[in-house]
């Protein structure tokens, strides 16, 4: 059984259903991606994963755990770690504070997780004085998954972290992402860049109108001839 | 060497009637406008009854200040109303705290818009300018004791052998002192303290300040406590510099969102930078400049009317004139705030 899963979610933001029987599932060690058209409900699957949306039918497992009645709080106390799509990061405030208030729950000390988020990003480093707002796209990016990290996550998920960003920053950012799954950290990843994501994932999951088309390897769905022609351009 | 003691007159004659009196009144307005932009950045609405916080806070401290008059304490040459000030402080935190619970916790549970928000607040406004006026009544109450000038006009004249006098209040020394310690508190808090930098992040981003394991409760109810006392101090540094009339403050409303919004609503240092603004333009342009151009002008000319840009009483015209040219050229304020 894997580290995360959710089980035949069907829900909403409180109109019609937005996804319907939807099974995602990672494990640590794993990346795994969510791909699909526009209005898929890719992002709506993870947020039901993270308590952001109201559930009809369904339960979310975190290591053999229902937690499906906790709210994103409490789910962020349990090890889940969320990067949103938009708005991810304090652009008023410094990186480092950014990634002072990622470890807000946590009352022990920070610096060594800092500096292992340094580690990963050493433009932070250099940077960790500067005002968040004032740095570029893929930095910016590159605070959010930092400040996700400060929790030491057991599951990371990322809602399209390379929106946006050119396509260096993007590969730049997934190594980064490779790296993180290294440290046993569970990945789960909605992805727009569907070919390059599903290039570095373990495996993926392909959403139609809120209900799971395809489930398989990174590598088999990049080799399925209808994954290929419908949802990565042939 | 006439023209030179021309100069300082001219010097004494405008600190005197313009550069100090603003300086202290604008730090009361800054004091006041903090604590509005304190409760926009994190509650997300304008909080109408901030004027009558202070009129409450100030209220406060008149009754402490008299029970302590009556059992004989004082604080010698400084006013009895800073021995009163932190028990009146308590009592409006209190006060803000238990409003906020059973008024504006009620809109956040049901996701109100702002404006409902504005709306309630408007409510607590009349409820609580009908509290301090069945309490205190509608008189005007002086409650300055102690020492009050540091300088003496006709001390000043002697001293320099000028012919313009310098009068220093000890309540304006004590307004600019005191507000320039609160700001500094008030910074160093949200800087350093790890509940100072929550409430930054939940002002800049509330979902990702949720994300982060930030209880928003928390961070509404030290908000509340902070504006009280601000409110208090700013209520009552009003009062001893001029005098307790419940009916300012609720007047005082309008210079202060005015401060706030020059400044860039939710920035507090540009509600102080506003504050001051503010207090200048008002001040500058309701004096009369006769006597300063005489000291300046060369030869003996005089102008013929008082150089006065408005009367006193269209003072509060200035912070309309300066909050609608603002909204028309530069709606974020000066530091660059929300909009509202």
């Amino acid at each position: 059984m894997s580290y995360l899963i959710g089980e035949q979610l069907t829900g909403g933001y409180g109109g019609p259903d937005i996804i319907r029987e939807c099974t995602v599932s990672v494990d640590q060690g794993e990346i795994v991606v969510v791909v699909g058209p526009n209005g898929a409900g890719k992002s709506t699957a993870m947020k039901a994963l993270l308590g952001m949306l109201d559930l009809r039918e369904g339960r979310v497992l975190l290591d053999g755990q229902d937690i499906s009645a906790l709210s994103p709080q409490q789910r962020v106390a349990k090890g889940m770690a969320f990067v949103p799509q938009n708005q991810n990061v304090f652009v008023t405030m410094t990186v480092e504070e950014n990634l002072e208030m990622g470890a807000y729950l946590r009352r022990d000390d920070i610096t060594e997780t800092m500096e292992q988020v340094f580690e990963l990003f050493p433009v932070l480093k250099t940077k960790r004085r500067q005002i968040a707002g004032e740095l570029s796209g893929g930095q910016r990016q590159q605070v959010a998954v930092g400040r996700a990290l400060m929790t030491k996550p057991t599951v990371l998920m990322l809602d399209e972290p390379t929106a946006g960003v050119s396509p260096m920053v993007m590969d730049e950012l997934f190594d980064r992402i490779i790296e993180i799954k290294r440290t046993g950290i569970a990945i789960l990843m909605v992805e727009q860049n569907a070919r390059q994501a599903l290039n570095i994932a373990d495996r993926g999951f392909v959403l139609v109108t809120g209900e799971n088309r395809f489930s398989d390897t990174g590598e088999a769905l990049l080799a399925n001839e209808e994954v290929r022609k419908s949802f990565l351009g042939g | 060497m006439e023209y030179s003691t021309d100069l300082l007159n001219a010097l004494v004659l405008i600190s005197n009637y313009v550069l100090i009196p603003a300086l202290s009144y604008g730090s009361q307005l800054a004091l006041g406008a903090v604590g509005v932009t304190l409760v926009f950045g994190i509650l997300r609405f304008a909080n109408f009854a901030h004027g009558e916080m202070m009129a409450f806070g100030c209220m406060a401290t008149i009754f402490i200040t008299w029970w302590f008059q009556s059992m004989g304490i004082s604080s010698g040459v400084f006013p009895t109303a800073l021995l009163a000030l932190p028990f009146a402080i308590l009592i409006t935190a209190l006060l803000a705290v238990a409003i906020d619970r059973s008024i504006f916790s009620f809109y956040r549970i049901h996701k109100s818009r702002p404006v409902t928000f504005v709306v309630a607040s408007v409510g607590v406004m009349f409820m609580l300018n009908g509290l301090v006026r069945i309490l205190i009544g509608t008189d005007e109450i002086i409650f300055r004791d102690g020492q009050k000038f540091l300088i003496k006009a006709g001390v000043f004249k002697k001293m320099t052998g000028l012919s313009e006098g310098l009068a220093l209040k000890q309540t304006q020394v004590l307004t600019f002192v005191l507000a320039v310690i609160a700001v500094l508190a008030l910074f160093w808090f949200l800087q350093r303290t790890r509940t100072g930098k929550a409430m930054r992040a939940f002002s800049d981003n509330e979902d990702l300040a949720l994300l982060s394991g930030i209880n928003p409760e928390r961070v509404v109810l030290v908000t509340w406590i902070i504006a009280a006392s601000l409110a208090t101090l700013a209520g009552v540094l009003y009062g001893l510099d001029k005098s307790f009339k419940p009916m300012v403050y609720f007047h005082l409303l309008l210079p202060i969102f005015a401060a706030a919004i020059v400044g860039g609503i939710g920035q507090p240092l540009g509600a102080i930078l506003g504050g001051y603004i503010v207090a200048f333009s008002e001040i500058t342009a309701t004096y009369a400049f006769k006597k300063f151009f005489k000291y300046l002008a060369p030869g003996d000319f005089v102008p013929d009317g008082l150089a006065q840009l408005l009367t006193t009483e269209y003072k509060f015209a200035v912070s309309f004139f300066i909050l609608v040219l603002v909204l028309l050229v530069r709606p974020t304020g000066i530091l660059r705030g929300r909009v509202l």
